[in-house]
């Protein structure tokens, strides 16, 4: 597998920072998962916050501190090293733990034209879903409304600007507008993740949501 | 067992914990005195890994617990809920040391990403997905070199943050304090990022071989 599209800087340190949305952070850790290019610089990112961590100024801690840790450790089993969870299906880790299993415990919705979306449980300041494109169907055309990642888990997807496979991840901004297309032979399965503003919220909005709901 | 007085009592009569191997002049050689102490935090964790060394544990604690704390309140905590979670962290500490491998991380780094964890949790009440867990972890014997070489990077990191343009380093420090937004932090640090991740790219090419 090889991936060619890759994360931006920003989202990795926004990542490593802890500053994205639940719903982003779902699909940045999926496609860590995949692609080890993105993991080493996500790394970098984390050793940034580990450098700042140890200029920071010290606070002290209560006067018991010390002693009501070691305490609290005394009744703490320490862990023991367990082989990682690795899952059999199309799902990283990461992902089949939202969706509480592979691809057979994904509750889909149609939403038209033989797509079919499921969303994932997130904190409402983004969504994420989980999207199923039929091979050779285009996905309706969808604004973009903030910042929308798309990770492709399954099939490869093509727009008038590039192909995405496993593993690649898409960025698209407002601006864009893009009509992608599932390509022949597999059905394509995607990781979606979109900036939910407070700005639509409410009745007309939701009158005039698009058939994806974001 | 040590109970909580004894395990204090061991600790002020070592300051510099016992068989702790020291970096010493190695890091001193801009010929500036270190303004941090030279600890090797990455030895007393591991002593925490492998023989649940409490005395080591407190050495950590003394050191990181109030840095955490500072990090805490810096992301909008209040003293007390920073204080508590920063309990949290080193009791998190203590009890993933299994998952602490010195020579893909350094200690403050493996410190930093459980604090970062425990406010997502704590200040956002939300989730935080997590990559999936590589079938590596602690070698019994890791080399050393690559050990001090990521144990080196947090020192050399803080030397570059320091030696960046006010304004520049005020923009990261806002960036991991939860000041800006994911669309208003900046990508560009001016950091020497490219040797780190290179290192752990490295490694994980290492261990895909290994596997493969």
């Amino acid at each position: 597998m090889t991936i060619r599209h890759h994360l931006s800087d920003q989202l990795l340190m926004a990542y490593a920072a802890g500053q994205l949305p639940e719903a982003f952070n779902l699909v940045v850790a999926t496609h860590v998962s995949l692609c080890d290019e993105c993991r080493a610089r996500a790394g970098s990112f984390d050793a940034v916050g580990g450098a700042l961590l140890e200029e920071a100024e010290e606070i002290s801690m209560g006067e018991d501190a010390l002693a009501r840790a070691l305490e609290r450790i005394e009744g703490l089993p320490q862990a023991t090293r367990s082989e990682p969870l690795k899952p059999a299906g199309i799902f990283p880790a990461p992902l089949a733990d939202y969706v509480g299993g592979d691809l057979s415990a994904v509750r889909w919705r149609k939403v038209g034209g033989g797509v079919r979306q499921a969303i994932l449980p997130t904190s409402k300041d983004a969504t994420a879903r989980l999207l199923y494109i039929p091979a050779g169907t285009a996905v309706p055309d969808h604004g973009h409304r903030g910042m929308e990642l798309t990770l492709v888990l399954q099939g490869a997807f093509a727009d008038e600007n590039d192909r995405f496979g496993r593993g690649d991840i898409e960025i698209a901004d407002e601006e864009m507008e893009h009509t992608p297309v599932a390509l022949a032979g597999q059905d394509c399965i995607c990781l979606a993740a979109t900036d939910a503003p407070l700005r639509f919220r409410g009745l007309i909005p939701r009158l005039a949501q698009p058939l994806l709901r974001i | 067992m040590l109970d909580a007085r004894d395990a204090a009592v061991t600790e002020q009569a070592l300051p510099l914990p016992l068989g702790s191997v020291r970096f010493g002049s190695r890091q001193k050689k801009d010929g500036l005195l270190a303004t941090t102490d030279d600890t090797d935090w990455a030895d007393l964790l591991v002593k925490v890994r492998d023989h649940q060394d409490r005395a080591a544990f407190a050495a950590l604690f003394r050191h990181f617990a109030p840095r955490v704390k500072a990090f805490l309140m810096k992301s909008g905590a209040g003293a007390s809920l920073a204080e508590e979670c920063a309990q949290d962290v080193m009791a998190t500490l203590w009890q993933k040391a299994h998952l602490f491998d010195p020579a893909r991380a350094s200690v403050a780094t493996w410190v930093y990403t459980i604090a970062r964890n425990r406010r997502i949790d704590a200040l956002r009440k939300a989730r935080r997905a997590e990559p999936e867990e590589l079938d590596w972890g602690p070698e019994p014997e890791p080399d050393q070199a690559e050990v001090m070489e990521a144990q080196e990077e947090t020192e050399r990191l803080g030397r570059a943050l320091a030696a960046l343009p006010a304004p520049q380093r005020t923009l990261i420090e806002r960036a991991f304090y939860g000041e800006l937004s994911h669309s208003e932090i900046a990508a560009e640090t001016g950091l020497p990022l490219g040797t780190i991740k290179s290192r752990i790219r490295l490694a994980l090419d290492k261990l895909r071989h290994q596997l493969g």
